[in-house]
């Protein structure tokens, strides 16, 4: 395990495992690893730090968060299990996995939760001191599953995670239960152990975490450490994993590991630099997009001005403020929260001026699931608002992918002077992937001119359209001479005073709605190797992982099939109905009740047939094969099978 | 944006005001008609809102700002018209939200004069949550509220100001609901400038903007404005000769409480209770009567001066400033904060940002 393909960002190796493991190595080129356990027992920061481990080894990866809303449910209980799956391989991979190869669970919940999800054959590591009969009891095991012979189809590995974790720290001026808290870095010490991950990273991490309690630091260090020595010392672990990093998967360039959120973060602040205007973010804490509102909070310096507002309202409000006096004017929310912003958004329509609206889509409706992915904002997104609104639509495709999408968000709300909507979701937010980091100098040119002279006889009118893009002028407070008012009232062409006008109104309806329509976005791509297939696969955002995993399966059995992916889903790309209508077959896999299908249906005539499934989670590639595989049989299946 | 500094010009007429320091001043002296627009102004005919709008449109020549740099942002409702015909930048936004915009643009724009206008409906219902959050924050904004104790542009329901009993369209029977009054809400969401004034008082009004205008941070200015359609006469009281000596209170900083034909009553703080009362002092002397201490640094006396006034008859309403004291301005502390991060952390750098701590470098 020597291969050097990867350095830090210091130049020091950060590959070359110094241990050299004494027992059998094996060689694989793929793992996905399920961590699981109660909300309290940090499985998160377990996955996040084997994921940067893994990230910094070079692997490919893909990573699924899943927890629950509740901040500490009921400690031991089927609701309160926390997990976080992670795929990594020596290739290129699209998706966390359909099953986990290693169930980590850390209490009979965990493992109750969790085991239907494992295939057999698995490995299942279970930490045997929480598994008192009380605890059992308590999620409707009668008798020890580790003793009744209902996991004798897996490999299991029965370890006392806590007490061996107690055991190493004794010499810590600890209590018990404090001690107990660092069982999730012993845990992560022994896989990191399995899989041969780098360690110095997440020693670095804890240091740093713990800082200003320097003994809590080593002792989570003196946990993660005898972790790895279990592994390498007991015999039920027999054998040690290799996955090669991934080293034709990515083409040459600096990498890190990145989640949706904050790619989107540093799309925003990329685009406010690369339009010379300063960033301003109204926004009102909701999950799963509040983490956007605390990463750009960190970046005062790049002159980020951040409000919390006191409600979804006042957050897209001060937005568009910030936007009428030359800012780049930011709010993001998720689907309850676009709710209550639609009244701003139809302000913004009819001011005509440039605001960012980003919808972290989660599961609805109402409340619905907090913490899970869903995609069922897209008709919100296109038609939640009152009178003829219309609202250009972008979405990420994968974590990594959010950082693009912000700047061309910001690319089309500042040419066109308009609202624009950003539709990620649940699953690219938490999750991440490696970025290849971009060179600062290739990033899109988004400077504006804002206004600056009377455009019409001498005065000015804030309606006098761009014969291109439809734009109309964007002057701001300050400039002497373009005084002028602008509202939610009908304005008349040009002038922008108030109009009542019949023929006015129809005018400016029409112009609104065909300024939309005109803006110039790329054509869609689509993927058919072998020209030769009869059915497309079309999707949009967070799917694209899963949908291109499950083509590569049709493909590798044989089968042809096309597949095209959607980033602007208003407008949509000029050749897409001739696209459509090149195939027999018309696949759409969403994560709601067929969206996407039915606008595709009433705009070409087009038999798009949908397949869907709203569960809170991503579809599973081997789910999406099959129903590809069945449209091409004709015998087409509708929903996920769940 | 870089902010301007501050020019200071002969035809400014006030003194340089801390709160509009960094707005640039205007090149030539200015005139009423320099603020007035081209656009027909469309209130009923004998509105209230006539006499508020000439009022500011003559007092604003005093502040001698660039008018480029002054700002009306209103909600919706009559008085939410006012920034059309004001020919400076203006938005005329949605039901109850101007306060939420106004302070999106003062916080990222300190260069900037920002105006709300709103009215009772406007302001203390729909948009009641937003005007509450402003004035606590404290951002430089002047929040001009027409109270007219009615809804005028749905034709004449009542409002969250309107008496108890009030007869409407939507009440046959009389309303039910107790009325918010603004100054007693204001001063109790932490405001750090309360007045209020009356739309008749041409003089009165503008001393009491140019109170509103001098203050850093939310100003909010309470204007009585009669609704001559929907709720004609609501503050007659307070206006007709005989009765407003009796029902009026006029305070000033600095200067005993006193009031009524000879100044004959005044206010006085009950021993027993602590609150306020008004007592006759040709029978008990001027020496208990308080002397009005609008920068006093506790609301209390200032609350208890806006629960004088019997809401049903008007009787002993206080009108000019209540309180005005300094506090930290939102605006300015944000603005600090931003400066405050590129001097420890250094100006962004994308190129850093983006890279982070943990890279590896796959080479070809």
């Amino acid at each position: 395990m020597s291969s050097q393909v990867s350095t830090s960002a210091n130049g020091q190796p950060v590959l070359g495992e110094q241990r050299e493991p004494v027992k059998e190595t094996r060689r694989l080129d793929r793992v996905i690893i399920r961590f699981a356990g109660d909300s309290g027992d940090g499985m998160q920061l377990t996955g996040d730090r084997f994921t940067s481990e893994t990230a910094s080894f070079g692997n490919d990866l893909s990573t699924l968060p899943n927890f629950p809303a509740e901040i500490r449910a009921p400690a031991g209980t089927l609701p309160g299990v926390s997990s976080f799956q992670l795929h990594f391989a020596d290739h290129d991979i699209l998706t966390p996995g359909d099953a986990p190869d290693v169930l980590v669970a850390m209490n009979p919940a965990a493992l109750k939760a969790n085991i239907a999800d494992v295939p057999r054959g698995a490995e299942v590591i279970v930490n045997t001191d929480e598994f008192t009969k009380r605890a059992m009891t308590k999620v409707g095991y009668p008798a020890s599953p580790l003793e009744d012979g209902s996991l004798a189809a897996y490999a299991v590995h029965p370890v006392p995670l806590t007490t061996l974790t107690v055991e190493a720290l004794k010499d810590f001026p600890l209590s018990r239960k404090e001690a107990e808290r660092s069982k999730n870095m012993f845990a992560l010490g022994l896989l990191s152990w399995m899989y041969h991950r780098p360690t110095e990273g997440t020693e670095r991490f804890l240091r740093s975490k713990f800082a200003k309690k320097p003994e809590l630091a080593e002792a989570n260090v003196t946990a993660f450490r005898a972790g790895w020595n279990f592994g390498e010392t007991t015999e039920d672990f027999a054998v040690s994993y290799e996955v090669a990093p991934a080293t034709k998967a990515f083409p040459p360039g600096t990498y890190r590991n990145i989640s949706g959120n904050l790619a989107l973060s540093y799309g925003l602040v990329a685009a406010s630099r690369q339009a010379d205007l300063p960033l301003f973010l109204g926004s009102y804490p909701i999950t799963p997009a509040s983490d956007i509102l605390h990463e750009l909070s960190r970046h005062k310096n790049f002159g980020v001005r951040t409000f919390q507002a006191e409600d979804e309202i006042a957050g897209i409000g001060a937005a568009l403020g910030a936007a009428f006096g030359g800012a780049l004017g930011v709010t993001t929310t998720s689907g309850p929260g676009v709710a209550l912003k639609s009244e701003t958004i139809g302000l913004a329509v009819s001011l005509e001026l440039p605001l960012l609206v980003i919808d972290i889509q989660r599961g609805g409706p109402s409340t619905g699931l907090p913490t899970k992915t869903e995609q069922a904002d897209l008709l919100q997104a296109m038609y939640g608002r009152n009178g003829e609104a219309p609202v250009p639509i972008i979405a990420p495709a994968t974590p990594g992918d959010c950082f693009n999408a912000a700047m061309e968000a910001a690319r089309i709300a500042l040419a066109y002077r308009t609202p624009v909507f950003l539709l990620s979701d649940g699953y690219l937010a938490n999750g991440s992937e490696p970025w290849r980091v971009p060179d600062v100098a290739e990033l899109p040119d988004l400077r504006v001119r804002f206004a600056t002279a009377p455009n019409h006889d001498g005065e000015f009118w804030p309606y006098l359209r761009d014969p291109e893009t439809l734009a109309r002028p964007w002057a701001v407070p300050g400039t002497p001479g373009l005084e002028h008012r602008i509202g939610g009232i009908e304005k008349q062409d040009g002038t922008g005073n108030i109009s009542y006008d019949p023929a006015n109104h129809d005018h400016m309806v029409r112009t609104r709605q065909a300024k939309i329509d005109g803006i110039t976005v790329p054509d869609i791509v689509v993927d058919d190797p072998e020209d030769r297939a009869r059915t497309l696969v079309l999707g949009w955002g967070s799917t694209y992982g899963p949908i291109t995993a499950a083509v590569r399966r049709v493909r590798g059995a044989g089968g042809a099939v096309a597949q095209a992916h959607l980033r602007h889903l208003n407008p949509f790309p000029r050749n897409l109905g001739e696209v459509l209508g090149r195939y027999d077959n018309v696949l759409v896999p969403e994560m709601n009740l067929g969206q996407l299908a039915h606008l595709l249906r009433a705009k070409y005539l087009v038999d798009a047939r949908s397949y869907t499934q709203v569960t809170g989670l991503p579809f599973k590639a081997e789910q999406l094969a099959r129903a590809i595989a069945a449209i091409e049989n004709g015998t087409q299946e509708e929903s996920a099978d769940v | 944006m870089s902010e301007a500094p501050a020019v200071e010009h002969p035809a400014a007429g006030l003194p340089a005001l801390a709160a509009l320091s960094l707005v640039p001043k205007a090149g030539a002296p200015q005139s009423m008609k320099d603020f007035k627009t081209d656009q027909e102004v469309r209130w009923c005919p004998g509105c209230g809102d006539y006499a508020v709008l000439a009022a500011v449109q003559s007092f604003m020549p005093e502040l001698g700002l660039a008018r480029e740099n002054v700002v009306f942002i209103s909600g919706i409702g009559c008085s939410s018209r006012f920034p059309y015909y004001m020919n400076t930048y203006g938005m005329h936004s949605i039901h109850g939200r101007a306060p939420a915009i106004a302070t999106g643009l003062a916080a990222s724009r300190r260069d900037l004069s920002v105006w709300v206008v709103t009215g009772d409906g406007d302001a203390l219902s729909i948009g009641g949550n937003h005007l509450i959050h402003a004035l606590r924050r404290n951002v430089n904004l002047k929040i001009l509220l027409f109270n007219n104790r009615i809804y005028g542009l749905t034709k004449g329901q009542y409002s969250p100001t309107s008496e108890i009993g009030k007869i409407t369209k939507s009440t046959p029977m009389g309303s039910l609901d107790a009325p918010f009054n603004p100054v007693s809400l204001a001063i109790g969401a932490e405001a750090s400038f309360v007045a209020r004034t009356i739309d008749s008082d041409r003089k009165h009004l503008q001393s009491v903007l140019r109170e509103a205008a001098a203050h850093s941070g939310t100003a909010l200015v309470e204007i009585y404005q009669n609704c001559n359609i929907f709720n004609d006469g609501a503050f007659d009281a307070l206006k007709d000769r005989s009765s407003a000596e009796e029902a009026v209170i006029r305070l000033e900083h600095g200067q005993p409480i006193l009031f009524g034909a000879d100044r004959s009553k005044g206010v006085v703080r009950d021993r027993a209770t602590g609150d306020l009362k008004v007592i006759d002092t040709t029978v008990h002397g001027t020496a208990d009567v308080l002397v009005h201490d609008a920068h006093a640094a506790s609301p209390t006396t200032a609350f208890a001066l806006s629960r004088l006034a019997d809401p049903d008859t008007l009787h002993h309403t206080p009108i000019g400033v209540l309180r005005s004291v300094d506090r930290p301005v939102y605006d300015t502390q944000m603005s600090d904060q931003l400066q405050q991060a590129a001097e420890q952390q250094g100006k962004g750098d994308l190129a850093a940002l983006l890279a982070g701590k943990d890279t590896w470098t796959v080479v070809g």
